[in-house]
Formats: C-alpha cells, sequence, structure tokens
C-alpha cells in the first residue's frame, strides 16, 4: 500500500552551535512510518546550514522576521503555499511561536495545519509567569521575579540570594555571583531580548530535560526524558543519554494532563541535590535533541504532524533507555551561486 | 550491602544507573565485588571469597571494603535503605 506523501514546512534550519530544532525535526519526519514528506524549508538568514542540506531539505524560502508583524509573515507563507501547495507547517521557534498562533486559523482556510499551544498555554508557562504557573499546577519553581529595572536587582538580592540566575525572556541565561555581575547580565539581556528580565533562585543540580507531545485532550502522546552529558558554553547539550525515570515522567504527565498541553514541549528540570525536581523553564515546542527521541522509539515529529491533520497517532508507550546522542559539527562546501541564488531570490 | 537493582553492569566492569543516567567505572576487583553483591552474596561471603583468592590480609580488605560501600553509597549505587 502507498504511504501519503505530506508537503510539510519547518522552520529552525540554524543547525548552529546553539542550534534551532529544524533539522532534527526534519529527519524525524523522513523517517516517518506512516507517510513519505517534502520538506519545505523556512528560513529567516540566507546561512542557516539547513537551506543547503539538499538531501534533507527540498526547498527553502526565506521568510520575514517575527518583527515584521504577522500580515508580512501571512502574505510570505500564502506566496509560498500558492507554489508548494503546504499541508504542515511546523514552527520550531519561541520567538516566532506567537505569530504563527495569531495565523492558525487563517492557514487553516488555506489547507494548511499546524499544532501549536494555545495562548493560553503559551502566556502561562512564559518564563515570566514560571512561578505562578508552579504554584497553579503544583509543580516545584525556583523563586523567581521579573524586574524592568536594573535598580531592582539589589532590591530582591536579599530573598534570592547569590548565585542568582538571570534570564532573558526568550533566550539567555546567566549566573550571576554578585550585585555586580547581575546589573552587567542584566544590561546584556535587555539589550538583546528586551524587558523585562527575570531573575530567578539559583538552584545546584543535575540538568534532566524532557521532550513531549500533548494531544490538546490532556494525554501524552510521547515522553522521553534525557540527562545532558556534555554542555556548551551556552548551557545548550551537546551530549544527552535517555533515561528511565518514573519521577520525571510523572511529572511531565501531570503537567500535560493539568494543562492540556497541545503540540511539541521540552521540559527543561534540575536535580538537586536531595532528589527534588524543579521546573527550570518549559520551551513550547519541539526542542534541538529531539532526534534522541526518535532514535529511541517515539517519533515525536511524526507523531506531532499526524495530530496537525486531525488524526489520533496511537501514545507512545515505551523507549529505550540507555542511548546516547553525541552532536557534531560538519563543513558543508557550497557554490556560491547557491548563497547568492538564496541571498537574491529568497528560495532555493 | 545490595546493589541498586535497576544498575546495568558490564563485565568489563561499565556501570550505568538507567534512573540518573550516570555511568562508572570500576577496576577488576571492584567488578567482581559488584557480580557478588548482584548474586545475593553478604559481606562476610565475599570477604572470604576474596581474601581466599588474592594475597590480601582480611582486616586490609575489609577497610577496603568499606571504603568501597562508602562509595558505592555517594553515587546511589546501594538500595536505599542500605
Amino acid at each position: 500500500m502507498s504511504r501519503p506523501i505530506y508537503t510539510i514546512a519547518v522552520t529552525g534550519l540554524n543547525a548552529i552551535d546553539s542550534p534551532g530544532p529544524g533539522v532534527a525535526v526534519i529527519r524525524g519526519l523522513r523517517e516517518a512510518a506512516s507517510f513519505d514528506v517534502r520538506i519545505i524549508g523556512l528560513a529567516y538568514e540566507s546561512l542557516e546550514p539547513g537551506i543547503y542540506m539538499h538531501d534533507l531539505v527540498d526547498i527553502t524560502y526565506l521568510i520575514p522576521y517575527p518583527t515584521a508583524g504577522a500580515d508580512a509573515l501571512l502574505e510570505r507563507l500564502l506566496y509560498i503555499n500558492s507554489h508548494e501547495k503546504l499541508d504542515i507547517i511546523i514552527p520550531n521557534f519561541d520567538a516566532e511561536l506567537y505569530s504563527f498562533m495569531k495565523l492558525e486559523a487563517k492557514l487553516r482556510d488555506s489547507g494548511i495545519h499546524m499544532f501549536l499551544p494555545t495562548f493560553q498555554q503559551f502566556e502561562e508557562r512564559h518564563k515570566v509567569n514560571l512561578s505562578t504557573f508552579g504554584k497553579k499546577y503544583g509543580i516545584d519553581v525556583p523563586e523567581g521575579i521579573a524586574v524592568s529595572d536594573s535598580s531592582e536587582i539589589h532590591k530582591h538580592a536579599d530573598k534570592l540570594d547569590f548565585p542568582m540566575m538571570i534570564k532573558g525572556k526568550w533566550y539567555d541565561a546567566y549566573v550571576a555571583y554578585n550585585i555586580e555581575q547581575a546589573r552587567t547580565y542584566f544590561n546584556k539581556i535587555a539589550a538583546k531580548w528586551g524587558l523585562p528580565v527575570i531573575l530567578q533562585k539559583f538552584v545546584h543540580g543535575t540538568e534532566y530535560n524532557v521532550t513531549g507531545l500533548g494531544d490538546g485532550e490532556g494525554n501524552v502522546i510521547a515522553a522521553v526524558p534525557m540527562r545532558k552529558q556534555f554542555i556548551t558554553d551556552k548551557g545548550k547539550a551537546w551530549a544527552g543519554i535517555s533515561i528511565d525515570d518514573k519521577k520525571l515522567l510523572e511529572l511531565t504527565t501531570r503537567f500535560v494532563s493539568a494543562t492540556k498541553w497541545r503540540g511539541g514541549f521540552e521540559l527543561e528540570m534540575m536535580k538537586s541535590g536531595d532528589g527534588k525536581y524543579f521546573l527550570m523553564e518549559i520551551n513550547p515546542r519541539i526542542p534541538a535533541w529531539v532526534y534522541l527521541a526518535v532514535g529511541v522509539g517515539q517519533n515525536i515529529p511524526e507523531a506531532l504532524a499526524l495530530l496537525a491533520l486531525g488524526q489520533k497517532p496511537e501514545p507512545y508507550k515505551t523507549f529505550d533507555v540507555g542511548k546516547l546522542f553525541i552532536r557534531y559539527s560538519w563543513d558543508m562546501i557550497v557554490d556560491r551561486s547557491e548563497f547568492e541564488n538564496f541571498s537574491v531570490k529568497g528560495e532555493l | 550491602m545490595k546493589i541498586n537493582h535497576n544498575l546495568a553492569v558490564s563485565e568489563s566492569g561499565f556501570l550505568f544507573n538507567p534512573g540518573t543516567g550516570e555511568s562508572f567505572t570500576v577496576n577488576p576487583i571492584g567488578a567482581e565485588i559488584i557480580a557478588m553483591l548482584r548474586n545475593g552474596k553478604s559481606r562476610t561471603e565475599i570477604i572470604d571469597s576474596i581474601t581466599q583468592l588474592y594475597q590480601v590480609d582480611r582486616n586490609s580488605f575489609e577497610k577496603d571494603l568499606q571504603d568501597f560501600n562508602g562509595i558505592l553509597k555517594t553515587y546511589n549505587l546501594l538500595e536505599k535503605d542500605e
């Protein structure tokens, strides 16, 4: 029996040192058991490596940055759709999700499906609101305060103590060991990602992450916990191992059923010395290390695509424990004409 | 001394704790002791066995075994009630 072929557009092709999830998502989609794919890359910059990975991406289009607004994005997506007849879009950046969520209904009218968190879910889990989120759902979260002025740091220093985490609302996090460092990081982050900046109590421990998928009705479709084995200076996992931690899986189930989470997610957890888990962040999208989940038996990108199309994939119940992912970098040799084509025409 | 029953132990002395993702390596004697613990051998049985097999006096080995026990405990490789 021939399998259906879906045309799926994917963002996050920046497979760099702090990688976007796009390339890993595409690898999952290419290995899907239930369908074949035609992959349309959506890129913001002409040097995103995924654009030039022709064995993974069939054609890539340049799309406008989120700052250009949802209308500009819609116009471009409709243009791309007129050429490619998209079935699904999988956005993979936190910063672009809001625009895509706003466009979900309009894109559906054009036959393009997505499977994204709701506005409430997206806002509630935001770093700025994480403390309230933890209290509401009974999940331990390190105390955090959103501040808009560096003079406020002093006010909260006694309560949060040093070292203290200084986090941007979208990306970036630094450990500050004194008030001067805290102010420096505040200014650095505010200049790059805007206000507010989050001050968070530092938790000593080991980092664990879970990637998963919720069906929007409170059911966990997939969940794979991972321990970071090697962390880059940007705090990204460069190697990790799948683990069988019942506590982490229970926490994930609680998170999905309480919030009725819709879509892919990543829970960033810290396990303190006394074995207690603290939820550090919820990323409302598939993480860059998702190919580990695919490799251990849970093809999250495939299941997400099926959910987007209104199908009900069987929840994954098992996965291989003790499998590692080890990331590596790879130099591609690209002809200048390809770079030129994408830079000038916005298509390759 | 009761070894964590989830622990994956290979003959080469590589230990993997699937619950935490931590891995360790032990030397051949360590691997032998862990194998005996997995087979349910008591502390006395392990001491008897090792002192019969190798040239080590009982007092020294008892002390070494105590140290080894402490290390296993530190890394949560023993059952919780240990």
